[in-house]
């Protein structure tokens, strides 16, 4: 494998609800209001090659589009490191830094409420490479024509508004608002989540062309396991804030180690099953406000042991390329 | 769990469907012109039968669903025969239609939060639900609601009948949606996207009390949603909705492994399973036409890789169970189930 385009070592976000003035008096005056920690990624490593394409898989509250954030450069972390090409990003100076933050751009999943809805598409396209001046102002309307084509929009449709596009075409926009500043890292967060399924089929192909034509690295997020299945080189899952299980996809999914991990494969609904008798595991993902002693996942597995309530397991190399936390690993 | 409560729609009948729909229209007035939402879709349900109506957004799917309960508002004008029970809806006025929906006929929404009132608490508003239908009293009202609750799986549903819809999680207030639904034992219940907001596990645990709860009483199931997947685990048989009408229909094994119509086979080919791993996907061309600008014809003709000269005729349905809306439907593969997806 080639030197990680993208490292995070274990990178970890916590938000804290501090009490404001009123909440201090009323507390001062018997009320219940108490200041409160959310962990909602711990200690989460991984690196991702150039070129390769990350899928990574989780319900929500499992901190899956937080970590999105943070590497996207949004959130700032609050414990650990990120590296872009080898080199840790908060000791970068600032015009390198600048570059980097540039490399690494974010496709959400809603683009209506990611576009600014009283822009022009050629707007929203244009404006982030003519501020950091990517391109002249006198070249902008050529470069968004030629990003408009790439993505697979009609240049003659730039001075139309968002809500002039069906959903399909607006997630392109999104993609190319992304696209106009040449980065080098696309983070998916759910982008194809809310399309239908023949116009999400579209989508998916043009992330897979993208990836071809401009060399790009993908970190994509989605609940959807099909899609992550076709999609991506290795597959990451995660379960409230922490990586439970990470491998090649195609070995992922034939063979799930994680107990959670065998949980969500078998009950995602595939095509080609037939009136199953579903047997769901119990339970619902855990408040992140009083997460479950020991392994987060234990109150829900099937296998649970005394240990898991008492230690959490290590994420651990089980397999070459492999990494699961299960202390049924240990077991044998 | 309480079993010895009644069951009306417990005797599963042969012969005739609980509900059959002809012929239903529904039309809505918009300055551009007269929008028909539905055109002409037949339906038919067997008791304790899942029927999956799938659709992607626009082709219809959620009208129909609220043109059965009698839920679209004028000036929307719904026509054609709705068949329940003997009885047709189409032609019901509002206090028999207000009888009907939620004693017999219950409606579930995607989003639980249309169902429940926020300021209200949950047993206020499942005891106000018994006692709409029922000649009971406010205990056995408020008994019946409990039992509701655990019959869905929700733990300790004593003190969770005490409190709000915001102290539930998204799962688990769907939960309370379907309790609610079940309160009358209906002969038929219509959901709309019931599964579409939550999380794998969690869908996987709805699925599994409903399925449960239609072999056990006998209530029979409309399932509107976009996901085939979805659909082809759960249900009996599917109704492929394009444009306002039904395309295909038949078995989900039928539809699935040998679609005829060309927008069903389409759409099954564009499921990432469905496809080799990191090849492109199978994608159908353009996208869905507005209902106000409608081709003529076939309504999928511009989209479709068979259309010929004669698709600017509108095509009526073909076969028989097994039916397709298409002059020029996919070949049957000789042997086996069409696995082979690449053209």
């Amino acid at each position: 494998m080639s030197a990680p385009i993208l490292e995070l070592q274990g990178l970890s976000k916590r938000f804290a609800s501090r009490l404001d003035l009123a909440e201090r008096i009323a507390k001062a005056l018997g009320a219940r209001v108490e200041e409160y920690d959310v962990q909602a990624v711990s200690d989460v490593s991984l690196a991702v090659a150039e070129g390769e394409v990350v899928g990574l898989v989780g319900e929500s509250g499992c901190g899956k589009s937080t970590l999105a954030r943070m590497v996207a450069g949004i959130l700032p972390p609050s414990a650990g490191t990120l590296r872009w090409r080898g080199r840790a990003l908060a000791e970068l100076p600032a015009e390198e830094r600048r570059r980097a933050n540039l490399a690494v751009q974010m496709v959400f999943q809603d683009p209506m409420a990611s576009l600014n809805p009283r822009l022009r598409i050629g707007e929203i396209i244009g404006e982030a490479p003519r501020f950091h001046g990517i391109v002249g102002a006198g070249e902008a309307e050529d470069y968004v024509a030629g990003i408009m084509r790439l993505v697979g929009l009609d240049p003659a449709y730039s001075r139309r508004y968002p809500h002039q596009f069906s959903g399909g075409q607006r997630q392109r926009v999104g993609i190319a608002r992304a696209l106009a500043v040449k980065p080098d890292f696309l983070v998916c967060d759910e982008s194809v989540a809310a399309l239908d399924v023949s116009i999400q089929a579209q989508i998916i192909n043009l992330f897979m062309r993208l990836r071809e034509e401009l060399r790009l690295t993908y970190l994509f997020i989605s609940h959807d396991l099909g899609v992550v299945e076709h999609i991506s080189d290795r597959t990451v899952i995660m379960y409230l804030g922490r990586v439970v299980e990470a491998a090649p996809t195609p070995e992922l999914f034939a063979a799930p180690n994680h107990p959670y991990a065998r949980a969500l494969l078998a009950e995602s609904p595939r095509i080609d099953t037939r009136k199953r008798a579903f047997a769901p595991i119990k339970g619902e993902i855990p408040s992140p406000l009083a997460p479950p002693p020991g392994c987060t996942f234990h109150p829900r597995c099937p296998h649970a042991m005394e240990r898991c309530r008492r230690e959490a397991p290590a994420l651990r190399e089980i397999a070459p390329g492999r990494l699961s936390a299960c202390h049924l690993n240990d077991v044998t | 769990m309480n079993q010895d409560q009644p069951m009306k729609g417990q005797q599963i009948e042969a012969g005739a469907p609980l509900l059959r729909v002809e012929g239903l229209r529904t039309e809505f007035e918009t300055r551009a012109g007269a929008v028909r939402a539905v055109d002409g879709v037949d339906l038919e349900i067997r008791r304790g039968e899942i029927l999956g109506l799938v659709g992607e957004s626009g082709s219809g799917k959620s009208v129909t669903g609220l043109s059965l309960l009698g839920l679209v508002d004028p000036p929307g004008r719904v026509g054609g025969r709705i068949l329940f029970e003997g009885e047709d809806l189409a032609r019901a006025g509002e206090r028999r239609l207000r009888h009907i929906r939620g004693a017999r006929i219950a409606m579930i929404f995607q989003d639980p939060m249309m169902t429940l009132n926020p300021v209200l608490s949950v047993e206020t508003q499942m005891v106000e639900a018994v006692l709409a239908h029922a000649r009971v009293t406010r205990e056995e009202a408020r008994r019946r609601s409990r039992d509701a609750l655990a019959r869905v799986g929700i733990p300790s549903p004593e003190e969770r009948l005490r409190a709000y819809p915001h102290q539930f999680s998204g799962g688990m207030r769907q939960r309370v949606a379907i309790a609610i639904a079940l309160l009358h034992a209906p002969a038929l219940i219509i959901a709309d996207e019931p599964t579409t907001a939550l999380d794998v596990t969690i869908q996987a645990q709805i699925l599994f009390e409903v399925q449960k709860l239609c072999r056990e009483t006998g209530t029979a199931l409309l399932w509107i949603t976009h996901d085939l997947a979805v659909v082809s685990t759960l249900a009996d048989r599917i109704a492929v909705m394009y444009a306002g009408r039904i395309v295909e229909t038949g078995s989900v094994a039928e539809v699935i492994d040998t679609p005829r119509h060309p927008y069903t086979r389409g759409l099954i080919n564009s499921v990432p399973s469905r496809n080799r791993r990191g090849q492109p996907l199978a994608q159908i061309p353009g996208m869905t036409p507005s209902l106000l600008d409608l081709p003529r014809g076939c309504a999928f003709r511009p989209r479709c890789p068979r259309a010929q000269e004669d698709c600017q005729e509108e095509p009526g349905l073909f076969g028989a169970g097994h039916r397709w809306r298409c002059f020029h439907p996919e070949p049957v593969p000789a042997m086996g189930p069409a696995t082979e997806v690449r053209a």
